[in-house]
């Protein structure tokens, strides 16, 4: 990636996040945190990765990419809005009466992959697809987005522990690992550390990269798959509420909702990245 | 009944090369003929039912029909959320299939229960509800169940279960159907699953010494419910006990209420029979626990004269 596209990648990444704060702040919703927290990695995944057809986001040779933190799926919904998946204007009724996308990703929207909401729920089901992948001898990469608190749940680790068991190289879990949950600091509650070298023993390869740097996410990704026969995790470093400087780092903004001077004040910085 | 199954399953997946079986360690002795045939549609997720149902919905969100397998309540209630969210949101062709519905594992104790299960699988948009009570059922439904695409709760009998319909096919077998075992005059006694043994002694005796003459009605599908039937049995016969292995809350007579209250037909002598909101703690085989705990034929026949005022 030269240094034009990666520009062409941060444009998108600050359209997401402009989307995502006016979204949670129209819908008076939360999670802006997690939203801003992932908004560099799906311009990259988007625009330069996954192999996806706005036109027909059913095409069955499709990269599948589920979003298992679906609380933060405003800003995927941004981000597939801005590739032409569905208008524009379905952003401005997000969270409200009669709009069509609701505060946790639904299958319903053109371009999402499968609903979630309540964590735990996506990499089991990524085995699933994984699984009828190899039988079919179908080339489709199936990528899940994880999280700090998706890695909580037993569900996960089920999962974790069954793709390194059957050898599942077309599954990529992505961790938007941002050290932070509900609430308050992952290592306090649950401390996932060292989540890599976990990983690997039991049968991953894992690698770390800079989740906010478009040519490092992109260099990291086309590693993919990482090692022959065995399942992949890229661990990406963020920064929870990135780009507005009173929510980064700050576990608050996991649930926190904007009033119109955070808001603006929000929009006048991210527009400033 | 789980042998009947397996064998009719394994003839359907030789037809259909998209069916897949999902296992949570669970199956010793019934499924190796799936999973040496069918290598390639076959995985025991380990001790393991969330992942195994995530699995399971994953693998039919790629166009396939995937069954889960286990005992009692083990693939329902430890994967509820998986079921939920998973499976019935998305309407993906998964098969529940539970071994030992009610208290059929009755001596291994309340763990291994499963005596809620039909009113939580009821209550989940999308769902079907399939209990058969015999061998010709579980044939007849193994099929259905399978001809028809979205999301089925299965619960299966374990045992050599008696043949309530005298070695015959259920040929008109469909979801949302039910099987009349005998008709009667006074009363109809619904069933579902592997109870009906009791109910069928309860009516042949109740006939036998006092004159007493019920249609006995297998719910083989609780949702959809057959409707018309009950309807029917009200009208013709003015009197409905519903019993079931089951919890009363929710259940078989819940849903058989529901209809009746749905058309107006509250004047109905009606009465319900199953556990009373208790779990089930005497130790015993199933017949001795379902007669302990007043859903054996001492209890339905009672129920009988009672709602008949005998």
């Amino acid at each position: 990636m030269n240094e034009t596209e990666a520009e062409e990648c941060r444009a998108l990444a600050k359209k997401i996040r402009l989307h995502a704060l006016k979204m949670v702040f129209n819908g008076k919703s939360g999670h802006i945190g997690s939203m801003l927290s992932t908004a560099d990695i799906y311009p990259v995944l988007y625009k330069r990765f996954l192999r996806v057809d706005p036109r027909n986001p059913k095409w069955a040779e499709r990269d599948r990419f589920l979003l298992s933190k679906g609380h933060g799926g405003a800003a995927l919904l941004a981000c597939l809005a801005e590739c032409g998946f569905f208008p524009l204007d379905w952003l401005d009724r997000y969270y409200c009466d009669d709009g069509k996308l609701s505060g946790h990703i639904s299958h319903h929207i053109p371009g999402v992959e499968f609903s979630t909401g309540s964590l735990g729920h996506g990499l089991p089901v990524a085995c699933g697809m994984a699984m009828a992948a190899k039988r079919d001898g179908a080339r489709h990469r199936i990528i899940v987005m994880s999280s700090d608190g998706d890695l909580n749940e037993g569900s996960t680790w089920e999962a974790i522990m069954l793709a390194g068991q059957h050898h599942y190289d077309n599954l990529t879990m992505l961790v938007d690992y941002n050290r932070l949950q509900a609430l308050g600091d992952s290592e306090d509650i649950i401390n996932l550390e060292p989540l890599g070298p976990k990983l690997e023993m039991f049968g991953w390869k894992a690698i770390e990269a800079d989740g906010h740097d478009p040519q490092a996410i992109e260099a990291a990704l086309k590693r993919l798959p990482l090692e022959a026969d065995k399942p992949s995790c890229i661990i990406f470093r963020t920064v929870k509420g990135k780009g507005v400087s009173f929510m980064e780092n700050d576990y608050k903004w996991h649930y926190g909702g904007l009033v119109e001077e955070l808001y603006l004040k929000a929009k006048e910085e991210v527009e400033a990245m | 009944m789980r042998k009947i199954f397996n064998k009719e399953l394994l003839k359907i997946a030789a037809e259909r090369k998209n069916i897949y079986m999902i296992l949570a360690d669970i199956g010793y002795g019934e499924i190796e003929p799936f999973a040496n045939t069918f290598p390639d549609r076959f995985i025991n997720c380990g001790v393991a039912e969330q992942e195994m149902t995530g699995v399971a919905c994953g693998v039919a969100m790629e166009g396939n029909t995937a069954i889960t397998y286990s005992i009692a309540n083990f693939p329902t209630l430890r994967c509820l959320e998986q079921i939920r969210n998973d499976v019935c949101y998305h309407d993906a062709d998964v098969k529940i299939v539970i071994i030992g519905g009610g208290v059929a594992y009755g001596e291994l104790g309340m763990s291994h229960h499963s005596t809620e299960d039909i009113a939580i699988m009821r209550a989940l948009p999308n769902m079907v509800v399939l209990v058969p009570s015999d061998g010709a059922e579980t044939k007849a439904a193994t099929r259905a169940m399978l001809d028809y695409k979205g999301p089925v709760y299965f619960r299966c009998g374990y045992k050599n279960e008696p043949d309530l319909h005298d070695g015959k096919d259920v040929a008109d077998f469909r979801i949302g159907g039910s099987s009349q075992i005998r008709d009667g005059r006074d009363a109809t006694v619904f069933f579902a699953g592997t109870i009906g043994v009791d109910a069928k002694k309860a009516v042949e005796d109740l006939e036998r010494e006092q004159g007493i003459s019920c249609r006995l009605v297998s719910l083989y599908s609780i949702k959809p419910i057959d409707r018309e039937a009950i309807v029917r049995a009200a009208r013709e016969t003015g009197a409905i006990v519903v019993v079931e292995e089951h919890n009363l809350s929710g259940g078989v007579g819940s849903a058989v209420a529901e209809v009746l209250m749905d058309e107006g037909l509250s004047g109905v002598k009606f009465r319900r029979l199953g556990l009373p909101d208790v779990y089930v703690t005497k130790i015993g085989c199933q017949r001795w626990l379902c007669e302990e705990y007043g859903i054996g034929p001492t209890g339905i026949k009672a129920a009988i004269k009672g709602v008949l005022g005998k």
